[in-house]
């Protein structure tokens, strides 16, 4: 079976012919460069990029951005960017899995701030149902790390309730989908109230949770709320994907005077990575460049950023050469970051789990149409789980989200 | 003597063996038996707004016999459930029902298929008990097409629409207020039947559990709210989790029953007796009574004012609460091992079926032996049985006939045929 996003089996041959003259293979991009005068130019800037493409070797012409892009696929699945602020040599530093960094990040700010408070289901004495408050609750006390009773719309109302006081409470959704429970609580209070107060209160509490299609949790317990919550007036939100980023964010979106929103991943727990000893933060407003490159621009975030390193690594040993960036900030969009990468590959595909009706996919391709439209030498395409319930079955639920080979039928298929 | 002789040769001598053992057994029909025996239940119910039903139950010899089969039954289901969640032929989340058989035995055997039950994710058992095959509940939990669901529900959506078995819900309370839902349409259809809603400890405090009550007695629902407490909701306990762990308590104005949920005669007769509240209370409430009328009513109290009740089912779970949970960390071995001597559901039977001389420690063994083999055939079954098509992916997404397509919000027809 062959992927509908599996076009013509766009090869290189294609690629640098088409690199350059206008395309006549592209089916999409033909249409536009004879309308738009303004394309042709990038056509013949893409021509400079001559290719040359064996099996298993990786030429690349001589130019300073080839060359850098050959150094980075031996780390196609490069968890780190380059220009990250811990040192790329890999002694400093401590190795740990991604909910323990959590965990770091959520320790090291409730003891820099009293205010900060944790309440969940199962959180304090049981240490969290992916153990990501494991021992905080004989540390700091069962006040402070609060087991909850199974009502999620009165205890994420009781965090709001707190914040608006001062205190900065972190609400555990034990899954993402039981906050949908709490979604009044969320939009109509977390939301708006700094705006219908006027001013007066800040909400600094942090949501998080794990949310995401795990392995065959079923359907109830496989959401991805992102796309739920995403035009909620008010809030930030963010994914993390990394053990770094993941505690960089926890302890941002813990400091911003901002309601956050923190998706983690069922499955992205026990990644394992080496972090900075020293206190460090991320930025949530900002993507991070994960692999630069020069064809495509892929945006992804939280898991499917793995799918996607998977696929760059058969995309680069076909000679494409992807710039992957992880969105993380779901909630507002990096578009300084995002914007400055499709004005250099002009093609665009996102990757994401949501599904397709009304998913950070589809908010995503309206802003950067809106903004970069001129910029772009194809329709964005943006891959998107199945608009269904995820089954049971395993075999059905690896067909409800997209899989690597779909984004290199697509990246195929855009480059063509 | 000559028994064992005939059982050490070949298969022919078991045809032999076969008249001879009827012939012994003879002198005790003991599965169709239905001569009344008169059993006492473990400890005396416990009510709130409403009488208390006798404590001698009525039963026959057939009636233990199907007691100890069907526990016995799903008790072995529910291990074997456990030996293949270890096999990672079944994934994801799976709630084991062990220790808390009574509660679907007894409640099955005081109603009809008529009335209907709904329950959350613990429902392996309670599908069974509903009618469900074995080979139903093996498929689905390998998410094979023979399952109840076809492979797409899992082990928390279980279903099955003919014997009026409602489910099979993953978000913890929820499936309360749908059962207020069935018990309306019941009431709206004058069924004479009731509904079951069956919930745990940890979703009492749900506030939509609190919810439900409401309508269910404003509008004089035949709902039966049935509190499953296990005494642990997840990782917590009770007394951590609630101010006031009496949940038959929780209707405040309507009856509550509390009941010992390892004693499956004890839910039986609870089941009995709220059926018959239920299905009887209409006239009272029907009639428009003057304000004193209706104040002397609610206030003299030995006839309850409300269709709806809650009963609640002190019971026990010896796993934990899922597989993923060891269920060792918030509460002590001893304590499981305690419960498991001196309340075990199947051991309360067999010592009945015992002390009434109906069968011997060997034949009932024996009914074991075979339920065993019973499980191990319908989990072989399952195994061969095979996994969905890819289509079913998008199928059963709307209910209109519109096939394999999967619709987004601008109607645009998406068909991922995947490598």
């Amino acid at each position: 079976m062959a992927a509908t996003f599996h076009g013509v089996g766009a090869t290189v041959a294609a690629l640098s012919s088409s690199s350059s003259s206008s395309s006549p293979s592209n089916s999409f991009g033909s249409k536009k460069l004879l309308s738009s005068p303004s394309r042709s130019f990038s056509v013949r800037k893409r021509a400079s990029f001559t290719m040359v493409r064996s099996e298993g070797s990786m030429n690349f012409d001589l130019n300073s951005k080839g060359r850098r892009a050959q150094q980075l696929i031996a780390n196609a699945v490069a968890t780190k960017a380059d220009s990250s602020p811990a040192s790329s040599s890999s002694k400093p530093g401590h190795e740990l899995l991604l909910f323990e960094a959590l965990r770091e990040g959520l320790e090291e700010e409730m003891e820099r701030d009293p205010r900060v408070c944790v309440m969940g289901e199962d959180v304090g004495h049981y240490g969290g149902s992916y153990k990501v408050t494991k021992g905080l609750a004989t540390k700091f006390g069962d006040l402070r790390v609060l087991d909850t009773p199974i009502a999620e719309n009165s205890f994420t109302g009781m965090g709001i309730g707190a914040a608006m006081t001062g205190l900065r409470p972190v609400v555990e959704g034990m899954n993402m989908g039981f906050l949908l429970l709490a979604f009044n609580q969320i939009s109509n209070n977390c939301g708006m109230l700094h705006y219908t107060s006027g001013g007066q209160f800040t909400i600094p509490i942090v949501i998080r949770g794990p949310g995401g299609v795990g392995r065959q949790l079923g359907a109830e317990h496989s959401q991805r709320l992102e796309s739920y919550f995403q035009s909620i007036p008010g809030i930030q939100m963010v994914a993390c994907s990394t053990p770094y980023n993941a505690k960089g964010l926890m302890k941002a979106a813990i400091r911003s005077e901002n309601p956050v929103i923190l998706f983690e991943h069922v499955l992205l727990y026990n990644l394992k990575e080496r972090i900075p000893d020293e206190d460090y933060i991320c930025n949530l407003e900002e993507a991070e460049m994960v692999r630069p490159g020069e064809h495509v621009t892929i945006l992804t975030y939280s898991r499917m950023r793995y799918h996607v390193m998977q696929a760059a690594k058969t995309l680069v040993n076909k000679g494409y050469d992807p710039e992957v960036i992880d969105i993380r900030s779901l909630k507002p969009f990096d578009l300084y970051t995002i914007g400055n990468s499709v004005k250099k590959t002009h093609r665009v595909l996102i990757v994401e789990e949501c599904m397709r009706t009304g998913g950070i996919g589809a908010s995503l391709i309206a802003a950067i149409t809106e903004n970069f439209n001129d910029y772009l030498d194809a329709p964005i395409m943006c891959l998107s789980s199945q608009d269904v319930p995820t089954p049971y079955a395993g075999t059905l639920e690896e067909w409800t989200v997209v899989q690597p080979a779909q984004i290199v039928a697509a990246v195929e298929q855009l480059c063509q | 003597m000559a028994l064992s002789r005939l059982a050490s040769s070949s298969s022919r001598s078991a045809d032999l063996l076969k008249p001879l053992c009827s012939a012994i057994s003879l002198r005790r029909p003991i599965s169709t038996d239905t001569t009344p025996i008169t059993v006492e239940t473990s400890v005396p119910f416990t009510s709130h707004q409403c009488d208390t039903p006798s404590r001698s139950v009525q039963t026959n010899a057939k009636e233990l016999f199907t007691f100890f089969r069907d526990m016995a039954l799903m008790r072995r289901m529910e291990i074997a459930a456990d030996s293949l969640y270890k096999a990672k032929l079944i994934r994801g989340f799976c709630h084991l029902y062990d220790g808390q058989e009574a509660v679907a035995v007894g409640m099955e055997a005081a109603i009809t298929k008529k009335d209907c039950i709904i329950t959350a994710y613990r429902d392996h058992c309670t599908f069974v008990s509903r009618g469900g095959t074995l080979l139903e509940v093996f498929a689905e939990l390998m998410g094979r097409q023979a399952g109840c669901s076809r492979g797409k529900g899992g082990s928390m959506h279980f279903y099955k629409k003919d014997s009026n078995f409602y489910g099979g819900h993953g978000i913890v309370g929820a499936q309360v207020p749908l059962g207020c839902g069935l018990a309306f349409a019941q009431k709206y259809s004058k069924d004479e039947a009731v509904t079951f809603a069956l919930y745990g400890d940890g979703a009492a405090n749900q506030g939509q559990l609190f919810e439900a009550l409401n309508i269910s007695a404003l509008w004089d629902l035949p709902a039966i709210l049935v509190c499953e407490n296990n005494h642990y909701g997840m990782g917590t306990a009770e007394w951590r989790a609630a101010k006031s762990p009496a949940y038959y308590k929780r209707g405040d104005y309507a009856p509550g029953l509390k009941v010992d949920g390892m004693d499956a005669f004890a839910v039986k007769q609870a089941c009995t007796f709220a059926k018959e509240h239920a299905l009887k209370n209409g006239p009272i409430r029907g009639k428009s009574l003057s304000l004193v009328e209706a104040i002397k009513l609610t206030s003299s109290c030995s006839v309850c004012c409300a269709y709806m009740q809650i009963l609640e089912m002190d019971t026990y779970r010896y796993h934990g609460h899922s597989m993923s949970d060891p269920g060792s960390t918030y509460r002590t071995r001893d304590e499981i091992t305690g419960v498991r001597q001196e309340r075990d559901p199947v051991e309360r039977i067999r010592k009945l079926i015992l002390s009434h001389d109906l069968a011997t420690e060997k034949e009932l063994k024996d009914i074991e032996k075979e339920i065993r083999k019973e499980v191990d055939d319908a989990i072989a079954q399952a195994k061969e049985n095979p996994l969905p098509e890819s289509s079913e992916l998008f199928t059963n997404v709307y209910a209109k006939g519109l096939g394999v397509e999967s619709f987004g919000a601008d109607r645009k027809e998406v068909r991922a045929i995947l490598p």
